[in-house]
């Protein structure tokens, strides 16, 4: 077991989760308290010791089911389970379907139902919301669909792609709406209520396929190798350019509370900053109390001025992203700014500051750009040369010398002409130029990529792919 | 490390299920996370970090978790500003000038000292207290993260130790570990010190079931049916993108209302008008009533 958990806790290190040596070792005193046997009570004492953020959790579930995955399926074996399942097959079931539910279906020794059997199985295990049983089909399905190989060095979402396009799930939410829809009048709501009830047992058989999959695996191919291909990064280090839908989601979620973070932690840091010049006026009156004596000496406080923030951001499809990002977490925390001013360019330039002006949620703000802004001047491909000068006609004198710019983008010019004399225009008026670049650095300059011949007129050019770049970045300004 | 040797024997908790019973019998209905890192924080004597959206009963788990063991609870709230004259303890300096000003026959300065260094002048804070008490307690220290991350270093050595080192007195260490409970509304990264010492422990919004239980076991008189619909309603709006989720006081509160009104099965109309109880700002009121309510839907 100590092995088991050297090897679980260099995985979740591997992972990027920061587990000191205390916290290994208060693991392995924790798993002598509970009984071995009671997996669930192996995961939350696991998951007390090991992990301490609740964005870590997921990357912590992923090892710990391929760690302690069960090696046999959770059906077999007269476990409680497999009791189970024999007492909740439905009682009405015909013949064959019971066949379906209580053997255990990952020795693939059983008959084998029809694809449409199986279907029409699954819908009903999902009516009744029995999960003994949409367990048992899922493995079912497993072994129907995925065609599983042994050593066939692929990554599981293959074999769970394969098995789900069989099962077609969109399609069993809406047979098992159709189907209450048929036998009774819904109102609005209760409609409602269902297709969440449904969508809740759906991600069940989904997330049972998966398990199904994942204990298949680590069978075939070991715990340390399949854990190292489904390992997966950490939300706030997941780089956005290069982001799926689940993982814009998850750092859409990440972002939320680190605004709020944000903004507590630069409200405390503007508020706390106490070395001031000497105020000799409160000093001499507080010297009073002791005889005229300036025994305790006043420093003023000191009321750093908030900087005024310009945002011009590249929304063109490569980084549209990371603009919506760093827009968003601009205007989070933008009570510590005096004023922020944002613009958005493709080949054309627009200024959306009235967009999140009037929006009381930055997200809802930044979903509203794309469909409000004027961007686009001929063909609809980045070009900053073009986008800046007009920057400079239209909104140039307003940049005052409090004023700190972000110009956010790749800097991929599509081989226009660069118009950097904006940027050399723009350094002498403002207080700061920074440029933003959500490419990796050893990218810079490659190709079309003409970050260079602005960085020179830039204060800095920061490299920003994962949003703990960017929050790095954001305390810095503020 | 020390701690769990000093207090062999003296475990309240039987096993993980006995945790979530006994939790049960004084109405805090636990899942198997919540229960099972209870079990373990009192057999390893260590500290619980609870973590989570507000309203999601961080601070009643503390206090049922007293109320269970039959402990007494010590409740540390913390703000900005907390230092350790109010977290630990205090001389109390009016007694002493008192003593002082009494003192008539010419002692000399040390016993002096001696003496107004004693306990009979140390003013107890709640830290020091949790510590220092005969009977079983449970130490809650709430919204840890309103605290700067300074402050955070006066509870390292009660956490770790449990012990709290006075310079004239020498070192306070406790007769009984106590349970503690740090509660935290994230709006602030804790340190990496404290966290090490504590179990962690994310409490969410509660799944269906659970908070089905929940609503029948705090909500007097409220039917199975009212129960089940007011847990689906409320987890169908936890989907949509609002402001604010509900959090399950706000459940219960919305519960004791439709009790109150005689609601025996909420149609859209009255949850349109209830609404308000549930969800706190006008927009999410008007998206939710336009996702969940609205004929279209």
């Amino acid at each position: 077991m100590l092995e088991l958990l050297s090897g679980f806790v260099s995985e979740l290190r591997q992972s990027g989760l920061p587990v000191s040596l205390t916290e290994h070792l208060d693991a392995a005193r924790a798993v002598q308290q509970i009984p071995m046997e009671d997996r669930e009570a192996l995961k939350s004492a696991l998951g007390a010791t090991l992990v301490k953020s609740s964005a870590h959790w997921q990357a912590f579930e992923t090892a710990f089911e391929v760690y302690f995955s069960p090696r046999v399926p959770p059906g077999a074996g007269g476990t409680d389970d497999g009791r189970a399942h024999g007492s909740s097959s439905p009682p009405g079931a015909r013949p064959g379907s019971a066949d379906g539910a209580g053997p255990p279906a990952g020795g693939g020794g059983t008959e084998p139902m029809s694809a449409r059997e199986l279907a029409a199985l699954l819908l009903r295990a999902l009516r009744q919301g029995d999960r003994a049983l949409v367990a048992a089909l899922a493995r079912h399905a497993v072994d129907r669909y995925a065609s599983m190989e042994p050593g066939r060095p692929v990554g599981g979402t293959y074999y769970l792609y394969r098995t789900l396009r069989h099962l077609d799930l969109d399609g069993l939410l809406e047979q098992l709406l159709e189907a209450e829809r048929s036998e009774q009048e819904l109102t609005a709501l209760e409609a409602r209520l269902l297709a969440d009830e449904y969508r809740t047992r759906i991600a069940q058989l989904r997330r049972a396929i998966e398990a199904e999959i994942r204990r298949r695996l680590v069978v075939d191919r070991g715990a340390p190798a399949l854990a190292k291909s489904v390992r997966k990064n950490l939300p706030e280090d997941v780089d956005v350019m290069h982001a799926n839908r689940e993982e814009l989601a998850a750092l859409q979620r990440t972002l939320y509370p680190l605004s709020r973070k944000l903004a507590v932690r630069l409200g405390r840091k503007r508020r706390h900053r106490r070395r001031g010049p000497l105020d000799f006026r409160a000093t001499v009156r507080h010297s009073l109390s002791t005889g005229g004596v300036p025994v305790e000496p006043r420093f003023r406080h000191p009321r750093p001025a908030k900087p005024e923030i310009f945002v011009i951001a590249d929304i063109s499809g490569s980084v549209a992203s990371f603009a919506r990002f760093t827009l968003h977490l601009v205007y989070a925390i933008s009570t510590q700014f005096s004023r922020v001013r944002s613009f958005v360019f493709v080949d054309g330039i627009d200024e959306v500051t009235h967009v999140f002006e009037h929006a009381h949620d930055p997200g809802v703000a930044v979903q509203r750009i794309t469909a409000e802004a004027d961007v686009v001047w001929v063909d609809g491909h980045s070009d900053y040369g073009h986008a800046l000068s007009e920057f400079d006609r239209r909104w140039g004198d307003e940049v005052t010398s409090r004023a700190t710019v972000l110009i956010l983008g790749d800097a991929r010019n599509n081989y226009h002409a660069s118009g950097a004399w904006v940027l050399h225009q723009l350094q002498q008026q403002a207080r700061h130029v920074y440029w933003l670049n959500p490419e990796p650095r050893q990218y810079w300059g490659s190709g079309d990529s003409i970050v260079d011949e602005y960085a020179v007129h830039c204060d800095a050019v920061v490299e920003c792919r994962t949003l703990r770049q960017l929050e790095e970045f954001v305390t810095e300004l503020a | 490390m020390t701690g769990s040797n000093a207090r062999a024997g003296e475990r309240h908790f039987a096993s993980i299920p006995a945790v979530r019973a006994g939790l049960a019998g004084v109405d805090y209905i636990a899942d198997d996370r919540i229960a099972g890192v209870v079990y373990l924080a009192d057999r390893l004597g260590k500290p619980v970090l609870v973590e989570g959206p507000a309203g999601t009963g961080k601070t009643q788990l503390a206090k049922s978790v007293a109320q269970m063991a039959g402990s007494r609870l010590i409740r540390l709230q913390c703000y900005e500003g907390l230092d350790e004259s109010k977290a630990l303890y205090e001389w109390n300096y009016r007694k002493q000038l008192l003593r002082i000003q009494a003192e008539q026959s010419p002692a000399s300065w040390h016993e002096l000292e001696e003496d107004i260094f004693s306990e009979a002048f140390l003013l107890t804070r709640p830290l020091l207290e949790a510590i220092r008490t005969e009977d079983p307690v449970v130490l809650l220290i709430d919204e840890i993260d309103r605290v700067e991350l300074e402050t955070e270093a006066l509870l390292l050595e009660v956490l770790s130790e449990y012990q709290v080192s006075i310079p004239e007195l020498g070192t306070v260490r406790a007769t009984r570990v106590p349970m503690v409970f740090l509660t935290s509304n994230n709006t602030r990264e804790l340190s990496e010190a404290l966290k090490r010492r504590c179990l962690y422990l994310h409490v969410d919004y509660p799944d269906l079931a659970r908070e089905r239980d929940i609503v029948r076991r705090r909500v007097d008189g409220i039917s199975e049916e009212l129960a089940d619909q007011v847990a689906r309603i409320v987890r169908s709006l936890r989907t949509l993108e609002l402001r604010k989720s509900p959090s399950v006081a706000e459940t219960l509160d919305w519960a004791r209302t439709l009790v109150v009104l005689g609601v025996e099965s909420i149609d859209a109309a009255q949850a349109r008008e209830t609404l308000h109880v549930l969800l706190k700002y006008r927009q999410d009121i008007e998206r939710a009533a336009k996702e969940l309510l609205s004929a279209d839907a």
